[in-house]
């Protein structure tokens, strides 16, 4: 077997290992409620209800998912086999709609607005992070300062203020949703149009942080490698300043491609709170409401979901760090 | 340590972030010996702008926010404090653990870490504040702190497996010092500076923490925290109302602490590791 595809099959076992991990807490920790989650659960939702027939009828279905008259074991069992087949229970806010039809309608709108602000906010800091610590002086004075306010900032207070200066103050760009109310999602320019302007606010409030975040990190990266012996050496050999930026832009940049795996999580969580802030229609909105309303399905569905994605993410990382770090082949090398 | 800090006092980030933070304790320790109110009466009508009796005006029960906003600022920067604790405690002794004792125990330890480094922090956070019933200020900050270790344990592990084979350490060994004595006396002072900033940043986390799971409505109960302030703000629509002061003044709030953590510990950076300075 190839060297990369020893490394690819040594992180995939990793992951198996941590997505394991995450299922079963996302299994056991709700189950930790005390007492009888089904009937506190049913007794919660249907207060306010009067047709026993309908509150009998939720008791039972709750009843058969969670299982609860079985031992531990063979609940996770049910679980798991639940899980595979694509089965997460049913909502309890929005009964009997099952938990994955909302989860699939959410996701579009989360990955859409969620990936390219963080791809962009991510580029663009790194960029700036390397002028600031090549440049120095007066652009450093500035950018560095700022990005640290910024990155100061949590996601959903600069969604907040964006959102009370530009969409209510200035009437600029809509309150909240995906598209507009009156509209059928249709694949019309006008629709498209609306989706655009409901976008905008909420991507560029993740853009933003993110930023921040990423150029104070960079800045920090580049001045240690600008301070290394290569570039000192690189200069009296009388190598292109243009060039020996070439460089010291390579090497920073390749612990930034690792924070970024590591960040993703904080970064998405971030983000998801910034959707509740602009009601947009993704994952973050449905837990914001699933939260109220103590919807635990749609709750557990969410926080497996975004698991699920914040794992795939970094998996997907580390292919590429293992793919364009020298290192890592080398020291795979060094193992055969 | 006295000679490190003569030097901090005189590194202008580190002074401004304190001075501020400072600046922000001194605020919510005297204003509430002069309004004796309790935060959560209603002595207004809903929603009402800033005047001269209410500084940031009312929220939506007719409450006084700007005392609300105190209480709130001690609330988050009490959660922050004890999750910061937590969390460096745990990391450090995981780190420390793992890093000195190596083989084995190091293998399981840092396969945990790696493991809890990639679980989203806040997908356990949600999914422990959920399953709890009463969550008082200090249950939230416990769980902030214990679902946010992996960062420190992760660099105080590399940072000790370096130290372990130094020679100091190899001499106090030979000379038959027992494993915590060498801990405390031939490691950690080598790492103690990190071990600073690493809880600065973790109480800034902790703040935000607590921030983004009290917007979710699982923050404390029977409590003001910032993010509960901007909670109630958000369930009550304020920003449809235009009442910017329930929630831009919390919001800016959270800004000022993390950012003066943030820059008491860019501050630090600068003195103990000079690699970084430009």
């Amino acid at each position: 077997m190839s060297v990369y595809g020893k490394y690819i099959v040594k992180k995939f076992f990793w992951y198996f290992l941590t997505l394991v991990i995450a299922v079963t807490l996302n299994f056991l920790l709700p189950r930790m409620i005390e007492g009888n989650p089904v009937s506190m659960i049913v007794s919660e939702m249907t207060q306010g209800m009067t047709d026993s027939d309908t509150i009998k009828r939720v008791y039972e279905t709750f009843l058969v998912e969670f299982g609860i008259d079985k031992p531990l074991g063979e609940q996770f069992l049910i679980y798991l086999k639940n899980l595979v087949t694509g089965n997460l229970g049913t909502s309890f806010g929005l009964y009997p709609k099952p938990v994955t039809e909302i989860l699939a309608s959410a996701v579009p709108w989360t990955i859409g607005l969620q990936l390219p602000a963080i791809l962009v906010g991510w580029l663009i800091g790194n960029v700036l992070g390397a002028v600031a610590a090549y440049r120095k002086g007066v652009f450093d004075k500035v950018i560095f300062p700022v990005a640290l306010f910024v990155n100061s900032i949590p996601f959903f207070t600069l969604a907040i203020i964006m959102l009370y200066v530009f969409a209510l103050s200035l009437n600029w760009f809509p309150l909240h949703g995906g598209y507009d109310y009156q509209m059928v999602p249709t694949l019309s320019f006008e629709f498209f149009a609306s989706v655009l302007r409901h976008h905008t606010l909420p991507f560029l409030s993740i853009v933003l942080v993110t930023i921040g975040g990423q150029a104070i990190g960079m800045r920090e990266m580049s001045i240690y490698e600008l301070n290394s012996d290569y570039v000192l050496y690189s200069k009296l050999l009388g190598i292109r300043d243009s060039k020996i930026a070439k460089y010291v832009f390579r090497n920073a940049m390749l612990p930034q491609i690792t924070g970024l795996a590591l960040s993703i999580g904080t970064m998405v969580g971030g983000s998801l709170i910034c959707e509740i802030v602009f009601s947009y229609p993704g994952i973050g909105t449905w837990m914001f409401t699933a939260i109220r309303q103590l919807d635990y399905p749609l709750i557990s569905g969410c926080t497996l979901l975004i698991a699920l994605a914040v794992l795939l993410a970094n998996f997907t990382i580390d292919l590429i760090y293992g793919w364009i770090d020298p290192r890592i082949k080398a020291a795979q090398m060094e193992d055969q | 340590m006295n000679s490190s800090f003569r030097i901090l006092i005189k590194s202008p980030k580190f002074m401004f972030g304190a001075c501020m933070l400072l600046a922000m304790i001194g605020l919510i320790l005297i204003y509430p010996l002069f309004n004796r109110n309790d935060p959560l009466e209603m002595i207004a009508l809903a929603y009402q702008p800033p005047d001269s009796k209410l500084l940031l005006g009312s929220d939506n029960f007719g409450r006084d926010l700007f005392l609300e906003l105190i209480y709130g600022i001690r609330t988050s920067l009490q959660v922050g404090l004890i999750a910061g604790v937590f969390a460096t405690v745990i990391g450090l002794v995981i780190g420390l653990a793992s890093g000195y004792i190596g083989g084995m125990i190091d293998n399981l330890l840092t396969a945990i870490t790696n493991i809890f480094i990639v679980i989203p922090s806040f997908v356990i956070l949600i999914l422990i504040s959920v399953s709890i019933d009463s969550r008082s200020s200090f249950v939230t900050a416990v769980i902030i702190g214990i679902t946010s270790w992996p960062w420190t344990a992760r660099a105080v592990r590399a940072q000790t497996s370096s130290l372990r084979n130094r020679d100091h350490v190899n001499i106090a060994k030979i000379s038959g010092y027992s494993t915590p004595r060498i801990i405390l006396s031939e490691i950690l002072p080598y790492i103690a500076s990190y071990v600073v900033m690493a809880f600065v940043l973790q109480t800034a986390s902790g703040i935000l923490s607590e921030a983004s799971i009290s917007m979710l409505g699982l923050g404390p109960y029977n409590t003001i925290s910032l993010g509960i302030i901007m909670n109630w703000a958000l369930v009550f629509e304020a920003p449809v109302a235009g009442a910017w002061w329930a929630f831009i003044p919390a919001a800016i709030s959270i800004a000022i602490i993390t950012f003066s953590l943030y820059m008491m510990n860019t501050g630090m950076d600068e003195i103990f590791n000079p690699k970084i300075r430009s």
